[in-house]
């Protein structure tokens, strides 16, 4: 049987400071936090009429509907078309993929002498345990060095689009104001103690994910994306002034042209020998050693901090233009 | 293996390594290095076109210690060294053709990520042209893609963005087309590699067992190429990617990205599903339809439009649709009139949009053909180029677009089937639509006005002394055109030399 504690004998307990906190009146950190609550977005009856006349009259103006038959038609076919055109797509592909080859069975055309040289073999020609690894960075690299590029072009046409080069010293007032930099950091006290704390665990996870990439389930683009996530936490933890301490758009350039670069000449090696049938002379080392598998480490390593620098970039980039 | 047998390898790598090399130097140095990769590049091509033409066969070339279907590898025939060595010629004069817009028009601190577009378009054009592999074929049409996007956009202004906004749009259904054809294809035969997949194709055919995904998968990666190179009832996001894009990133657009797609829907035709599959599924006819009514349609946009730099761009979906119609024949002559008119036009739409940029300057940077009036005095080397883009587009004899026309009406009457008669009327009546709308800006440049009006605005006059570059690559491009035009018959040789390697 429960009983009924005086209001203020309740105030001392550990439930009443629990109840506070889920409230959100009182922080264990910050103290007594003032409590407004929101009010509810309501807008007056004639403004809400007004504006929207005024949209409807901002379209009408630029785009004369009623005079612009042209356009009348166009909306309408539009609709019409791209409707059918997503309906006949979809039922195109959806009969195509019925007629193919069942899923999964043993004879089916692509379990064959490809596939089948790169169970058997892929160990011992590539010196990865990792077979996909071995299949993107040694038999197939040539694709794969397309794909970074592909990453770090990305990454330049976002530059192209969205990066404001001002001026230093010339900002107006309005430009200041507009730059959500000078409210940084925002010093949320969870958000920061929870990033001490996870950050140095993702990033270490991701180195590991990287350099294990030959050894087990992992490489370049999964653990260059692990990495970029925890700088992107980094980032919203404390602000860009701390995170420019050692990662600015100058760091990025050098990184990822020396990663790319590094991959070419590396490949461009590979692809030489190869081809002129010269004897290589990078060793496989063991099988399962940490350095093994000739470049395929290397070429990881490259892939990891291309991926990680353009995740790193296109989250600055969309977030204010600049790093 | 000779050394000369590496340079296609050389090539690609070369021009890879040069996108993030320009990312660390200023704009000034990056235009240099990009100037000399092409040049480089160019001369690289030159040479496997001599090594391939004197050995009379086609080679493949490893890329890495492991044999294809295991490995990626490229392969080199008499075509593909052709195409390499003109892609670069073009793109170099168009480079230099537009140094002084792209100054103008790109904020200085950009200069240099133009070039990382260029130079990695460059290397995605030569990968499309030499690869034998269908996947990677795909990553380097994403490069293209995103490229190409990259040099609408760079010239910051409302239009262009619109503009490259649909293109993304439209091109990445374009690859996602062509994703969906080659998977499909994939799961059919288990292979990747163009040599193999057209083994298993013919033994598929044969039986005539999965037919109907097969031909899907055909009509997927036509289409979506299609898309890509602004086929007629794709071309929505052309006019205005073409029209307000800085000038060398125009002429680049429409002479070489549509081609590199083109080039590709050639390879997969004939090396991938090969000519008689390609010819038992109809999906020529549909290119043949598609083709005939754009060269209409995109001819009387052309006449309608107002702006000299739009008009040139509608130009381009009337000879996008020659080219599809040459496919469409069905014919081996129909091929090779459709390439031989892949390198007309690139060479003449190029010398178009720069001669066009130039009459645009002498008259205060307004590209409507009210102002246009006399613009052929203020800037006499572009008018007289533009004259010469003009008749060649028109098909004037010796100039390269006549030749290409007779190629395609040889190449029609040589058939026997209901597509004679359809070809024949739509290239004489696209040719009389050409002829209203080119010839109608000529006459209107080379229409005196007074001098007292051109105080008044701000015509400016333009001599050689003042853009000796620009100038040189238009006597260029109209060198070319020429040579195109008066000495065809080597070129056609090898082009169809270049087709029998390929199958």
């Amino acid at each position: 049987m429960s009983r009924k504690i005086p209001e203020k004998e309740y105030e001392k307990t550990h439930s009443f400071k629990f109840k506070q906190w889920l409230d959100g009146t009182k922080d264990p950190y910050l103290d007594e936090v003032e409590m407004k609550p929101q009010k509810e977005f309501c807008e007056n009856k004639e403004v809400l009429k007004k504006r929207e006349e005024e949209d409807k009259e901002i379209f009408q103006r630029v785009y004369d509907v009623e005079h612009n038959a042209k356009i009348r038609f166009f909306n309408r076919a539009y609709t019409v078309f791209s409707v059918l055109f997503c309906i006949s797509l979809v039922f195109l592909l959806l009969t195509a993929v019925s007629h193919l080859p069942k899923f999964g069975q043993g004879n089916n055309p692509v379990n064959n002498e490809v596939s089948q040289r790169y169970i058997e073999k892929g160990l011992q020609e590539t010196g990865a345990v990792n077979i996909v690894t071995g299949m993107i960075l040694d038999y197939r690299a040539f694709d794969t060095l397309g794909e970074s590029h592909v990453l770090f072009i990305a990454t330049c046409t976002v530059l192209i689009l969205l990066r404001s080069d001002r001026k230093k010293g010339k900002n107006s007032i309005e430009d200041m104001e507009n730059n959500d930099r000078i409210y940084e950091p925002k010093n949320d006290i969870i958000l920061q103690t929870v990033a001490r704390i996870l950050v140095p665990p993702i990033i270490i996870f991701g180195i590991y994910v990287i350099l294990g990439g030959h050894l087990g389930p992992g490489g370049g683009f999964s653990g260059g994306a692990v990495i970029g996530a925890g700088l992107i936490l980094y980032l919203n933890a404390f602000g860009f002034a701390k995170t420019e301490r050692f990662f600015t758009a100058k760091t990025y350039k050098w990184m990822s042209f020396g990663a790319l670069a590094c991959y070419a000449l590396a490949k461009s090696y590979s692809f030489y020998t190869g081809a002129n049938h010269i004897h290589s002379i990078i060793p496989m080392g063991t099988p399962g050693a940490i350095l093994s598998s000739g470049l395929i480490l290397v070429l990881n390593i490259c892939v990891g901090i291309v991926v990680a620098g353009t995740m790193y970039t296109f989250y600055a980039m969309f977030r204010k233009g600049g790093y | 293996m000779q050394f000369v047998q590496n340079f296609p390898f050389m090539s690609i790598i070369l021009t890879l390594f040069s996108g993030p090399l320009s990312s660390i130097l200023s704009g000034k140095k990056a235009k240099y290095l990009n100037l000399a990769v092409i040049s480089i590049v160019g001369v690289m091509s030159a040479a496997v076109l001599a090594f391939t033409v004197s050995t009379g066969e086609p080679y493949v070339y490893m890329m890495g210690h492991f044999p294809a279907p295991w490995g990626n590898e490229i392969r080199v025939g008499v075509l593909e060294g052709l195409m390499a060595v003109f892609f670069c010629i073009i793109m170099l004069l168009s480079m230099l053709g537009g140094i002084k817009e792209r100054e103008r028009e790109i904020e200085e601190s950009k200069q240099n990520l133009y070039y990382i577009m260029v130079n990695l378009l460059l290397s995605s054009l030569l990968a499309l042209i030499y690869t034998n592999d269908l996947f990677t074929a795909y990553v380097f049409v994403e490069i293209n893609t995103i490229s190409a996007c990259g040099l609408i956009m760079i010239r910051q202004n409302g239009r262009t963005f619109v503009a490259a906004t649909r293109y993304m749009i439209m091109s990445l259904l374009g690859s996602g087309m062509l994703l969906m054809g080659i998977c499909f294809l994939y799961g059919l035969t288990g292979h990747l590699l163009m040599s193999n997949i057209q083994e298993a194709v013919a033994a598929l055919n044969q039986t005539g067992a999965y037919h109907l995904p097969l031909v899907i998968s055909l009509g997927m990666i036509s289409v979506g190429l299609a898309v890509k190179s602004a086929l007629f009832p794709f071309h929505g996001w052309l006019p205005d990617a073409y029209g307000y894009s800085t000038v060398s990133s125009a002429s680049i657009l429409s002479s070489l990205v549509s081609k590199g797609y083109i080039f590709l829907l050639i390879k997969v035709m004939f090396r991938v599903f090969g000519f008689a599959v390609v010819w038992d599924s109809k999906v020529i006819n549909v290119l043949f339809v598609f083709g005939i009514s754009g060269m209409i349609i995109g001819s009387i946009d052309a006449i309608r439009s107002r702006n000299i730099r739009r008009m040139i761009a509608y130009s381009s979906v009337a000879q996008i649709g020659y080219i599809y119609m040459g496919f469409g024949l069905g014919s081996m002559e129909g091929f090779i009139a459709s390439i031989f008119h892949v390198l007309s036009h690139a060479a003449t739409k190029s010398l178009l949009f720069v001669s066009a940029s130039g009459l645009t300057e002498a008259s205060g940077n307004s590209a409507v053909f009210g102002e246009l009036t006399g613009a052929g005095f203020r800037n006499k080397v572009a008018g007289v180029a533009f004259t010469v883009g003009s008749l060649s587009m028109v098909g004037l004899p010796a100039f390269s677009g006549f030749i290409s026309k007779l190629l395609f009406a040889q190449a029609a009457a040589g058939h026997h089937d209901w597509k004679v008669l359809p070809t024949l009327i739509a290239l004489a009546i696209s040719t009389v639509l050409n002829t209203v709308y080119f010839l109608k800006t000529v006459i209107r440049i080379y229409t005196p006005v007074p001098k007292v009006e051109c105080k008044k605005k701000d015509y400016v006059t333009i001599t050689m002394r003042q853009q000796p570059v620009k100038f040189a690559a238009l006597v260029c491009f109209i060198i070319i055109n020429l040579i195109l035009g008066l000495f065809s018959q080597p070129i056609v040789t090898l082009i169809s030399d270049g087709l029998k390697m390929f199958a």
